[in-house]
């Protein structure tokens, strides 16, 4: 595994990169040139702990399910220990990827080029012809195995994995954002969440970081969104609809609210490491018509049953939107989504998005699930599809190269402090969660931690109120 | 000359007359008059592109595009109008409607099965879909109306850009 050279690094000298990103704004190279894209993957998804799957896809031992980090195949794995390992899916012989489905179970993996096999935690335990080899060749050196990804972690169901083996525990990389996996979690009357209900893979050609760049965007609704928001307005509400259509028409209306909504309503909070998310924003009230609608006062009892008033009262008062891991995780707790962008080239990404049911909701709750995912993630979707078109858009126009810097300072001037322990805008419709995210793009690129961006990029939060 | 099970109890219609509505259906597509299109559906009609091969349902499973008529009606309408940016420019597509067959007929309903091939153009860019295509045909009058149409991509649970024009 490439080993990070920060004190070394290739093309990039640390003060050229530093000088790519300055107070509200950042050079385009950023998102253009190809030697930087080979530095992220190397410093950035080979270094951060990066979501690779839920417990419940691997239930029962010898559950796999493929996944990855950025363009590496991987494979997580029940091993019969019980322990649930992240294994790179190549072989210790000639580097071919061992397993090609996307899940199952097995007792062992079996290359199918010579034959070579692997016990579920990735040991090597049969070589075919183990004959003549050189000195160095010993079936038994753990080295020669498919190899296990250094570390793995599991907050309250989420896997995560890392590709150093060195760096901060999990919960610390996480800081505050396991709050807002704890709204996840424990918004399921049962306590728990199972992945369910199919993936989307969605795909575009530009750059990823400008995924999570669009996910807590206040600004963009009424321009990209316009034709979904005026469709969805002159929609009559007396057609025929079976409930799918109610959710996903009550999306994209709510996708009007002018932007003097999100300035007097809507908060954007930050956090080190890049994380961030939307605040006082949904609304069950909105979205699902809560609460006059009976499946959610169905579940709302459930929750209060299993919880108690005061602590299911507490769980739905946390009104958060997407809620963003960086470098490639985001989520949202009502329609309990998940989404993870893998950088697969420069400019080509594939975004997955995953579902969770609630354990102990009643399944029409799950079924509203999916007619959100349908809306929101969907590749047919009247929303997404115009975010796609978008992102397509900025890798083209970001190759011609009449300006050198993009603006990210909306808000700079008026960005603080938040007691608890990040920064936040004045409002939503600040970029302080794009700024904060360069602060990580630059500590895990340069190596420095990000406290000594803090005043590089932010305006106020930065004089250290 | 043969029959098979299946047309021998569909002599209810010609099957002729139900290919000619699917392909009129695959014309208002190709010339994006998609009102026209949406003409075609009953009151209480839904449009379905699961994600996945053999999926059983729309409802516990994601799909590319489910819509009930609500929906429908507003994919429509955001189709027709001008500020959709994932449609400037938009796609033109060429249609191949092909092996239309009954899976069963009835004096209630025509369940049809056809092949689809649609080639999508746009912005430099060309797709193929090819598509199992399940209608579900009521005669409304003197002519025919779509009550639900399933469309099985072979490739519905690959990575895909954005799928605006419906198949």
């Amino acid at each position: 595994m490439a080993q990070i050279t920060i004190d070394n690094p290739s093309d990039y000298p640390v003060d050229r990169l530093r000088a790519m990103v300055q107070p509200g704004r950042v050079h385009r190279a950023l998102y253009t040139d190809q030697r930087i894209f080979e530095l992220e993957l190397e410093r950035i998804f080979g270094s951060a702990w990066i979501y690779v799957g839920h417990e419940s896809e691997v239930r029962e031992v010898g559950d796999y399910r493929a996944t990855r980090i950025a363009n590496r195949p991987l494979l997580m794995v029940r091993h019969r220990d019980g322990a649930i390992h992240v294994i790179h899916n190549q072989c210790a012989h000639r580097g071919t990827m061992v397993v090609a489905g996307d899940r199952g179970n097995a007792t062992e993996f079996r290359c199918c080029y010579h034959g070579w096999t692997y016990d579920t935690d990735g040991r090597l335990t049969g070589v075919t012809l183990p004959n003549g080899y050189p000195a160095h060749f010993d079936p038994a050196d753990p080295g020669l195995a498919m190899a296990k990804v250094p570390r793995v972690a599991n907050y309250r169901g989420f896997v995560f994995a890392s590709l150093s083996p060195d760096g901060p525990a999990l919960e610390d990389y996480l800081g505050y954002m396991t709050t807002s996996l704890d709204d996840l979690v424990d918004r399921a009357p049962g306590g728990e969440l199972e992945v369910a209900g199919g993936t989307f893979k969605h795909a575009y050609n530009a750059n990823w970081k400008l995924y999570l760049e669009n996910l807590c965007d206040a600004a963009h609704p009424l321009f990209v969104h316009r034709s979904s928001i005026d469709a969805a307005g002159a929609q009559p509400d007396s057609t025929w609809s079976d409930g799918s259509g109610e959710i996903a028409i009550r999306q994209m209306r709510q996708n009007s609210a002018p932007h003097s909504f999100w300035e007097a309503n809507v908060g954007i909070w930050t956090y080190p490491g890049g994380h961030s998310f939307l605040g006082d924003y949904h609304d069950d009230k909105k979205l699902v018509g809560a609460p006059d609608d009976p499946v959610f006062r169905e579940y709302a009892a459930a929750l209060e049953a299993a919880k108690g008033a005061d602590e299911a009262s507490r769980i739905l008062g946390v009104r958060r939107w997407n809620s963003n891991v960086y470098p490639n995780l985001s989520f949202m707790s009502q329609f309990q989504q998940l989404r993870v962008v893998h950088p697969i080239a420069l400019n080509r990404t594939v975004v997955y998005t995953y579902n969770f049911r609630m354990k102990g909701a009643p399944e029409k709750m799950f079924e509203r699930t999916i007619s959100f995912a349908n809306i929101v993630n969907g590749n047919g979707s009247l929303v997404l599809t115009d975010d796609l078109e978008t992102y397509n858009r900025i890798g083209s126009g970001l190759s011609s190269g009449g300006t050198d810097w993009l603006e990210i300072g909306r808000g700079y001037t008026t960005d603080r402090h938040d007691e608890t322990g990040g920064r936040r805008g004045l409002n939503s419709t600040s970029e302080i969660y794009i700024r904060n995210m360069f602060d990580a793009w630059l500590g895990l690129m340069t190596g420095a931690p990000t406290s000594d961006h803090d005043g590089a990029i932010n305006g106020s939060a930065a004089n250290g109120k | 000359m043969m029959t098979t099970r299946a047309e021998s109890k569909a002599t209810l219609v010609d099957i002729g007359i139900v290919e000619r509505f699917l392909v009129h259906e695959a014309r208002m597509l190709d010339e994006a008059r998609y009102d026209e299109w949406l003409e075609l559906f009953t009151n209480d009609a839904w449009y379905w592109v699961p994600s996945e091969p053999n999926q059983k349902s729309p409802r516990d499973t994601v799909s590319l595009i489910y819509d009930d008529r609500r929906l429908l009606e507003t994919r429509v309408r955001r189709l027709m109008s001008t500020n959709s940016h994932a449609q400037e420019p938009p796609s033109r597509t060429s249609r191949i409607v092909a092996n239309v067959t009954f899976d069963a007929s009835s004096h209630e309903a025509h369940l049809v099965r056809s092949k689809l091939m649609m080639v999508e153009y746009r912005l430099d860019g060309q797709r193929i879909f090819a598509a199992t295509c399940f209608h579900r045909i009521v005669t409304a009058g003197d002519t025919f109306r779509i009550a639900s149409k399933r469309v099985d991509l072979i490739n519905c649970d690959a990575i895909f850009e954005g799928l605006i024009v419906p198949f």
